[in-house]
């Protein structure tokens, strides 16, 4: 399984380097997100930087989209689904393969928007360790759940628009734990303990999410 | 003779629609056999039922010893299909498409570039992005990746379309080699011609069914709305593919 999730996300990111398509449509979207969260809040400073963590997520979800959308977008010209169908990999090992490289682009594109948070809310950091541990974990949560139901969606004509539909409310509670970890993490609520236990939930949904991709993604490729 | 291929009134649906409709089918290891027929009469579909893809209502079918049902995984990593679409990459190079089928496959890596360089896609169009090749080259591609691979039965469906005389006459030699290797080759195809070059068997599908064996120069051109086997043996076939008729003859009752 490991090995055919390496030979998937090396596959993946290899077209990502060729193309620079993901990248190229996630990082200015996510960073217009950002900016307009910064125009829309700009008479109040201080509820501008208690927002941040919030709005920080949910451009890193809205970036998601469109990544999850190419890594599937990829599958469905030419027939390559089926050969990779016909190629015997393990369906666990596609599915994390193709988490792993939509969570790689995330991380990049969120690296860029922590950069813009911190200079358009003028954020500042109290609990390093917390802040990155999570932005790790909640990354592998919404990969791993884009990538679950983009399969799910790939025959559907709609499929672009039913998924931000159906997965908003699947990482509601990645959003929200997330957001409670890098608000204590900014210092924005009182002690990193708290931070943690939202940490600690943030955990059990991405296990969650990543346990169901595995145990059903041979299912989901088989009916789409 | 060891049968590769067995396939006993086998019947598959997509939705309602009936695909195959009783299909009995024996191929035996190491043979060349080309399933020829009109538009919409069950080759694709009998294909991708061999392969595992397509699921298999009821009947008996054994593949490689394997049940193309239950064990699809296990025996999808022992074939090689080609279907109309080629199943590439097109942002990935010609190279980069091959070594990645190899990879998935189990096959070393380096597998790659002489099969590639078998298709005659060498230097600069082994680096080339797919998306920039022409549709002959992506047909080679495509044949490469299954060169490739090695696969213990290669299914191919039209695999000449797109390809230049000395690239299909390329195309036979690759088959028969694989052929003499071991492997088995089932192909569907309208071309009389490519029957003629390449069969040890010629099969004519109508109705979702196999209908008869018959060597190439006995089939005729096939047209859109009928291939020639013998009177009486087939049910309506129609430019709209399988109608119920055939399914009546093999036992079934359509609502």
């Amino acid at each position: 399984m490991w090995r055919d999730a390496l030979v998937v996300a090396g596959k993946d990111l290899r077209i990502e380097r060729r193309s620079w398509v993901g990248l190229n449509q996630v990082l200015p979207y996510a960073l217009t997100v950002l900016l307009l969260f910064g125009f829309a809040f700009d008479q109040d400073r201080s509820l501008l930087a208690q927002a941040a963590p919030g709005l920080y997520w949910l451009a890193v979800v809205f970036a998601g989209l469109p990544a999850v959308q190419r890594s599937f977008a990829v599958e469905a010209a030419d027939g390559a689904a089926d050969g990779l169908r016909m190629s015997g990999l393990e369906p666990a090992g596609i599915f994390l393969g193709k988490a792993a490289a939509v969570a790689l682009q995330l991380l990049v594109a969120q690296a860029v928007l922590a950069g813009g948070v911190a200079v358009l809310f003028h954020s500042r950091l109290a609990g390093p360790g917390l802040l990155v541990a999570s932005a790790l974990v909640s990354t592998a949560g919404v990969a791993g759940a884009g990538v679950a139901y983009g399969a799910l969606l790939v025959g559907l004509r709609a499929r672009e628009t039913l998924l931000p539909l159906l997965l908003a409310p699947v990482l509601a509670p990645v959003v929200l734990a997330a957001t409670q970890a890098w608000r204590s993490a900014l210092g924005l609520s009182a002690g990193p303990g708290g931070g943690w236990r939202w940490f600690g939930l943030l955990a059990c949904f991405t296990v969650v999410y990543l346990a169901g991709g595995v145990l059903s993604f041979g299912a989901l490729m088989e009916e789409t | 003779m060891v049968l590769c291929v067995r396939l006993r009134q086998v019947v598959a649906f997509a939705g309602r629609y009936p695909l195959l409709a009783g299909v009995d089918l024996d191929v035996a290891e190491g043979e060349v056999v080309v399933l020829r027929g009109a538009n919409g009469a069950g080759k694709t579909s009998l294909l991708r039922a061999v392969a595992g893809l397509l699921p298999i209502s009821s009947g008996e079918a054994s593949v490689l010893g394997l049940d193309p049902v239950r064990d699809a995984r296990a025996l999808r990593r022992r074939v090689g299909l080609l279907g109309h679409r080629n199943g590439l990459y097109e942002d990935l190079s010609a190279l980069d498409n091959v070594r990645f089928a190899a990879r998935a496959a189990g096959a070393p890596k380096a597998a790659a570039g002489p099969a590639l360089e078998r298709l005659g896609l060498t230097g600069r169009l082994a680096d080339l992005a797919v998306g920039r090749l022409s549709a002959g080259q992506r047909r080679r591609v495509a044949l490469a990746m299954l060169a490739a691979r090695q696969p213990e039965l290669w299914l191919l469906d039209e695999p000449h379309a797109g390809l230049d005389a000395s690239h299909r006459h390329l195309l036979d030699q690759l088959l028969r080699e694989a052929a003499a290797g071991g492997a088995t080759v089932v192909l569907a195809s309208h071309e009389a011609a490519v029957s003629t070059a390449l069969a040890g068997r010629t099969l004519a599908v109508a109705g979702g069914t196999v209908v008869g064996g018959l060597l190439a120069d006995e089939l005729g051109p096939p047209t859109d709305h009928q291939v020639g086997p013998p009177a009486g043996q087939v049910g309506a076939v129609s430019r709209e593919g399988v109608g119920p008729a055939p399914l009546a003859q093999a036992g079934f009752h359509v609502a």
